[in-house]
């Protein structure tokens, strides 16, 4: 029996594989359609303080090998999260762990909103890739400095593990891993979805009604196991990867680039199958490469051109 | 919900682009209300490509039956399906239509639109409510799908086409607003169920409306997940962006905001 149970960042994990934000709702919308008892935690859609409508219509627009979307973070509110979202999953799906992605316009919204969940959930994750109002719209995690403040303002506001989830489109993840370090977090999410755009050339308009919009799917699956891998040489903080994951090869790869666990997101969208078929496939892999446990692959790479 | 594999049991061309798809679906077919529909993973498209929503026709002794129309990628290769092929199916996924209808029920279709009015009519019928009528619109002749097969039903069915080539030259609101002013003119109740291109459904809401008549309008739209997870598919509601695979895809007429 591979032992699939992982800690990352004090979250303990009944299995490696998690969903990651934004593709699996409030965690509840998939029963009837996923096997649950493969799942180590469900990354719930991103919560802000107040309600939030997201974008106009149209907000995603098919490319291939992925999926271009800008939904832009609908959602109703911390309030209605607590009182009936966080009730409701914890009743339909009582086993799993529940991260609550949370997201801000300002320092000191995140900090209130990662304070109002208590310990409601069992872990909070960062998205630090929307527009800082005080800055112009650049995004929080654009800037280590302001990247630390937030990081650091949210830790003093919860006890929970504390995930950050960083954008890949940067020039060297370094200073940012760094920024988390110093700022108090846990373990790091990487990767978020890379900035894209789709144009219709008929109508010669962006298909986007945002324009542009956050790109995922089979097609950043490298571009995470590089992320994953560069992060991992830097900072001894657990990584929670995501990216393209389709089946256990790539759920594999993140981890032996160095992920302690690893979600699946925007592939369910084509297949729920996909979480029992990595859980599987990377149970099989285990077995048959004598690996006891799946924490075993984690940065077991070999620097064979060395 | 289930996400069921199902075995193609026949996939024919009915003329104008149009096409029937049926599968032995037994777990989506014994739970399937009018007006819900399905999430079919298209094989043949890349495994990154998202699945393809469908109204469905028609659900009877573990038969699940699709009608749609070629306008696409997806539709595209979803054509080549052959009878024995596997298609992994999730459903049945969003609100249907309300059956405590009062009165008449005026069935409007534009186009593959007609699609959910079919298990509708049946259903409305198993119930006892009606008379059932069936008003289906379309660019022509060919854009007119599965009119005798609500015949058969015993659904009384008024026709309009763009070019006049069957039924009245015009669009489906010329019968419709001609049957609407008998009915009140007789002073009859009656419901009204849409599903068609959102012209047509706006001009037909705005009729329920106006006849103080409840009207059901099912909304198509591009989707991600189909069971409320991704929030992509929005319409604008009175209680603001609502998610059609899950909210709808049938709204009450009044509840819906147009843009």
């Amino acid at each position: 029996m591979v032992d699939v149970s992982v800690n990352i960042g004090g979250l303990k994990m009944p299995t490696f594989l998690a969903t990651a934000s934004g593709t699996f709702g409030y965690g509840f919308e998939y029963v009837g359609a996923v096997d649950y008892s493969k799942l180590g935690a469900v990354t719930a859609k991103g919560i802000r303080m107040e309600m939030w409508p997201g974008n106009p219509m149209p907000r995603h627009a098919e490319v291939p090998g992925g999926l271009v979307n800008a939904i832009g973070l609908q959602g109703t509110g911390v309030e209605h999260f607590l009182d009936i979202t966080v009730p409701w999953y914890r009743s339909c799906v009582p086993s799993v762990p529940l991260i609550a992605n949370i997201w801000g316009d300002s320092i000191e919204s995140y900090a209130r909103v990662a304070e109002k969940m208590g310990s409601a959930v069992d872990a909070l994750e960062m998205n630090v890739s929307c527009p800082n109002v005080k800055a112009g719209g650049h995004t929080f995690g654009q800037d280590p400095n302001v990247l630390f403040e937030v990081v650091s303002a949210v830790r003093k506001a919860t006890k929970l593990p504390l995930f950050v989830k960083l954008a890949p489109n940067v020039p060297s993840i370094t200073p940012y891993v760094k920024a988390c370090e110093d700022g108090g977090a846990d373990a790091l999410s990487l990767i978020n979805t890379i900035p894209a755009m789709v144009i219709d050339i008929e109508k010669r308009r962006p298909v986007l009604a945002n324009i542009s919009g956050g790109l995922s799917g089979r097609c950043v699956h490298p571009v995470a196991v590089k992320m994953v891998y560069e992060a991992k040489k830097v900072t001894c903080l657990p990584i929670l990867a995501m990216g393209g994951v389709y089946d256990a090869k790539d759920a594999i790869e993140l981890m032996l680039a160095g992920a302690t666990a690893v979600a699946v997101g925007t592939s369910i969208f084509t297949d729920p199958g996909v979480i029992s078929s990595v859980y599987d496939g990377v149970v099989d892999y285990c077995e048959r490469h004598g690996f006891a446990a799946v924490r075993d692959l984690t940065g077991a790479l070999e620097n064979s051109f060395i | 919900m289930t996400d069921e594999k199902c075995r193609v049991l026949e996939h024919v061309d009915v003329g104008g682009g149009y096409r029937r798809l049926v599968l032995n679906a037994p777990n989506i077919v014994s739970n399937v209300e009018a007006g819900q529909f399905v999430h079919v993973r298209v094989p043949g498209l890349d495994e990154s490509s998202l699945r393809r929503p469908f109204s469905v026709f028609n659900a009877q002794d573990d038969r699940l039956f699709l009608l749609y129309k070629e306008v696409g990628r997806g539709t595209r290769v979803l054509g080549l399906v052959k009878e024995g092929d596997e298609v992994m199916v999730l459903g049945p996924l969003g609100h249907g239509f309300p059956l405590e209808c009062k009165g008449a029920a005026l069935l409007v279709g534009g186009g593959y639109g007609v699609a959910p009015l079919y298990l509708l009519a049946r259903s409305l019928l198993a119930r006892n409510v009606g008379p059932v009528k069936l008003f289906a619109g379309g660019r022509s002749q060919a854009d007119l799908l599965a009119i005798d097969a609500f015949r058969e039903l015993g659904v009384e069915v008024f026709l309009a086409t763009n070019d006049g080539s069957v039924g009245e030259k015009g669009l489906v609101t010329l019968p419709l607003d001609a049957e609407i002013a008998k009915l009140k003119g007789a002073s009859q109740d009656f419901e009204i169920f849409a599903c068609g291109p959102d012209p047509m459904l706006k001009a037909v809401a705005e009729r329920a409306l106006s006849a103080n008549a409840k009207g059901w309008i099912s909304m198509d739209r591009h989707m991600i997940c189909g069971v409320g997870a991704c929030y992509a598919c929005i319409q604008k509601t009175v209680r603001g962006n609502s998610r059609c695979c899950i909210e709808g895809p049938v709204f009450a007429a009044g509840d819906l905001v147009w843009e």
